[in-house]
């Protein structure tokens, strides 16, 4: 069985609540003292269901008060064929962070569209922070279909709109299902009023769609988390570099080069669970030792001699700034990467992502929250990394206020 | 194409456990890499015991780079705190203690009352003393995100300010697999490295790597008040029995081991894991509640509690 993260935007309106409410409800995931809580709930704050199925995934006070989702919301359900963990974030304009960080961790886009409405900006935003993001599944998912008398015409023009739109954005898989979340037509079951689809249904889709790694090359990274150094009598020279091998493999007796030093090692040993292996695959936790005694301290790269990434003071980046405090020119930065942190500064804001047309826009050099902007940044130690394009963890990184400590931006390195 | 085929040939045998496994051990190290004094909250229950076997897996054959943190509410089980006892030792990692009871001296705090009197809300006291005592700067937790709908929107790494507490609406944004653990001195991080698990999850790994844990998991014969509600609650020394109360004698087990006041143990013939897991296969009632007295309160019962400073 394997495990399948996806993610979950639309308007406040397009009932993405409701579907994952379905989804959950439908899979038999949702036990019946919730069950019980949800319909007492419903009496009085719901609306005109039964049971009111958004209330599953709005989860703290102020939302089921406004009837909002006000933050990233984490649900879990598994079928035989597969686990699943949904990002369910909000459509709102004023959480766009949100939805990068849901959409940051999924394999699979599930944006949803109201039949009635078809394309709109926030489809527009959604399908392009998506894009940015590198999603390698996109499902359009055209729902309320009960509301346009499931008419095959309306879905058919959404679809075309849709594709003319993405054309540019350059999205790889895109799928749509025509659905009504509500009346649970084509989430779990086939519907029966819309003869005229010939695909899945929803979680028949989700379950059998072969997943393809976000933007994983082969070439092999690793980055050092930790230093194991028991320093005890009968192990006083263990020296183990504690990490995950981010992509790629790694094996013994590899020859390899630490970064940003550049110095040239071959790995002596690997260690998963205290076991000696002979070769690492992707994601797995190791050990590595090294055959020279260097200088290696967390946040450095120990890569493949053959294939180096870049290591730069410089690099070119898509951010999403995410600051309720808008940018100020000039001001001290920390960048991370994965378990590398360095001094940095914005030198410069070169161009602004319209975020509806995803055309680049003159720059007057402001960042607020909520922009998506093309940057270049200098950093104080020189950082290791590929483009995002070829790898989603070595050409990732946010940026942390000194002061507040708060994340105040995310990036995508070009 | 060979090398190809072999990483299908992987991708088909991947089990999703070894994926939840590395993402914990990987927020484990990162725990390690980022703060000066960290602390693993333990409390004897079976979710803080897979993650002392995942900092094992992450640490080995070096020593925690943490202590093993109990806040003993003096309500405890026996089986628990016996079990807490012996693997702190077997493992020779360091094991700090801070009694509820103490803190109700020393504060002159109302200890809990009624029928079933919880020390619930008393423990956040001995919580914050504690990491406050050591200045602790992160906390590493059992929490799993499937628990309860507040604890669905806490991140893995989860800043608290200098009172301990949780404010939802200014959660740092958490992308890929980076963790800001940036903090000011004296305020903390609480840290949820199985934030993806579900409880089934949390038995088949438990089941996978052969895990021990304590006997009140599995089925036993107890003796407990039968509630109102239906719920059964074990007679012990801290419980009120009245002439009005049903008391039964029933095969019961525990699915989370909370206070012995307030933690209701469910009917069950789960002898083993395995029973274990086909059990909770066909189960209707989600863990906290079937459970879980306190979180019935009202619906916003853990939002509630996590503002002011709980787990």
């Amino acid at each position: 069985m394997d495990l399948l993260r996806f993610f979950t935007a639309g308007n406040v309106d397009d009932g993405k609540s409701t579907l994952i409410g379905r989804l959950l409800y439908d899979s038999n995931s949702i036990s019946t003292d919730i069950i019980e809580t949800l319909t007492r709930q419903s009496k009085t704050t719901g609306t005109n269901t039964e049971i009111d199925l958004a209330l599953l995934t709005d989860g703290l006070r102020a939302e089921r008060e406004q009837g909002i989702t006000i933050d990233v919301a984490y649900k879990y359900f598994s079928t035989d064929k597969r686990k699943f963990i949904i990002a369910d974030t909000p459509g709102h304009i004023q959480y766009t962070r949100n939805m990068f960080t849901g959409a940051s961790n999924a394999n699979l886009a599930i944006i949803l569209v109201d039949a009635r409405n078809g394309i709109t900006d926030q489809t527009k935003r959604h399908s392009i922070i998506s894009a940015i993001l590198g999603m390698p599944h996109v499902l359009v998912c055209i729902n309320k279909m009960d509301l346009v008398d499931y008419s095959e015409e309306k879905y058919k023009q959404i679809e075309s709109d849709y594709l003319t739109f993405a054309k540019q954005l350059n999205l790889k898989d895109i799928s749509f299902i025509p659905a009504s979340a509500l009346a649970g037509d084509n989430v779990v079951t086939k519907s029966d009023k819309m003869s005229w689809y010939k695909g899945k249904p929803l979680l028949e889709f989700l379950e059998t769609i072969e997943i393809v790694e976000a933007k994983q090359t082969d070439v092999s990274r690793f980055q050092v988390q930790y230093v194991i150094r028991p320093q005890t009598d009968d192990l006083h020279d263990y020296r183990g570099f504690a990490g995950r091998v981010v992509s790629g493999s790694y094996q013994k007796g590899q020859k390899v080069t630490v970064l940003p030093s550049g110095i040239e090692t071959t790995i002596d040993k690997i260690e998963v669970n205290q076991q000696e292996v002979e070769l690492a695959e992707t994601n797995t936790p190791v050990v590595l030792h090294l055959k020279d005694d260097v200088d290696i301290s967390r946040g450095n790269s120990i890569v493949p001699t053959e294939h180096l990434p870049k290591t730069e003071k410089e690099v070119t980046a898509t951010i999403c700034w995410m600051d309720n405090a808008a940018y100020i020119p000039g001001q001290k930065i920390l960048l991370q990467q994965n378990s590398f942190r360095t001094k940095a500064v914005v030198k410069e804001v070169i161009s602004k992502i319209d975020i509806h047309s995803f055309t680049q826009l003159e720059s007057d050099g402001a960042m607020k929250l909520n922009d998506i902007c093309k940057v270049l940044i200098k950093t104080a130690e020189p950082i290791s990394f590929d483009s995002y394009a070829d790898n989603r963890n070595s050409g990732s990184f946010i940026l942390i206020n000194e002061n507040t400590n708060n994340t105040i931006a995310a990036g995508t390195i070009d | 194409m060979d090398y190809i085929q072999d990483k299908e040939e992987i991708m088909k045998n991947k089990d999703y456990l070894d994926e939840l496994e590395a993402e914990a051990i990987y927020i484990l190290r990162e725990v390690a890499g980022q703060f000066d004094r960290p602390a693993l909250l333990f409390s004897g229950g079976k979710d803080s015991i897979c993650l002392v076997h995942l900092a094992l897996k992450a640490f080995r054959p070096g020593k925690f780079p943490f202590p093993l943190v109990h806040v003993d509410t003096g309500h405890n089980f026996e089986e628990a705190i016996t079990y807490r006892d012996n693997l702190a030792k077997q493992l020779d990692e360091k094991l700090i203690v801070r009694y509820v009871t103490d803190t109700i001296k020393a504060k002159k705090l109302q200890d809990g009352k009624g029928k079933f009197p919880s020390r619930n809300g008393l423990q956040t006291y001995t919580l914050l003393d504690v990491i406050e005592e050591f200045e602790f700067d992160a906390c590493i937790g059992g929490a799993r995100r499937d628990e309860e709908k507040a604890r669905a929107k806490e991140r893995i790494f989860s800043v608290r300010d200098e009172f301990g507490q949780w404010d939802p609406k200014m959660q740092r944004p958490e992308l890929w697999n980076i963790y800001n653990g940036k903090v000011n001195k004296g305020e903390n991080v609480r840290v949820f490295p199985i934030s993806n698990w579900t409880e089934l999850d949390v038995w088949n790994y438990i089941k996978r790597e052969k895990i021990e844990l304590p006997s009140i998991y599995f089925t036993h014969e107890r003796e407990c008040i039968l509630t109102e509600n239906g719920q059964l609650m074990n007679t012990n020394e801290f419980v009120t029995i009245e002439e009005k109360d049903v008391v039964v004698k029933k095969k019961v087990r525990y699915r989370t081991v909370g206070d012995m006041t307030c933690t209701a143990a469910v009917e069950s013939e789960a002898y083993t894991v395995d029973d274990i897991i086909k059990e909770l296969k066909e189960a209707k009632i989600s863990e906290r509640g079937a459970t879980r007295m306190d979180d019935r309160v009202s619906e916003a019962a853990m939002e509630d509690r996590k503002k002011g400073g709980y787990f």
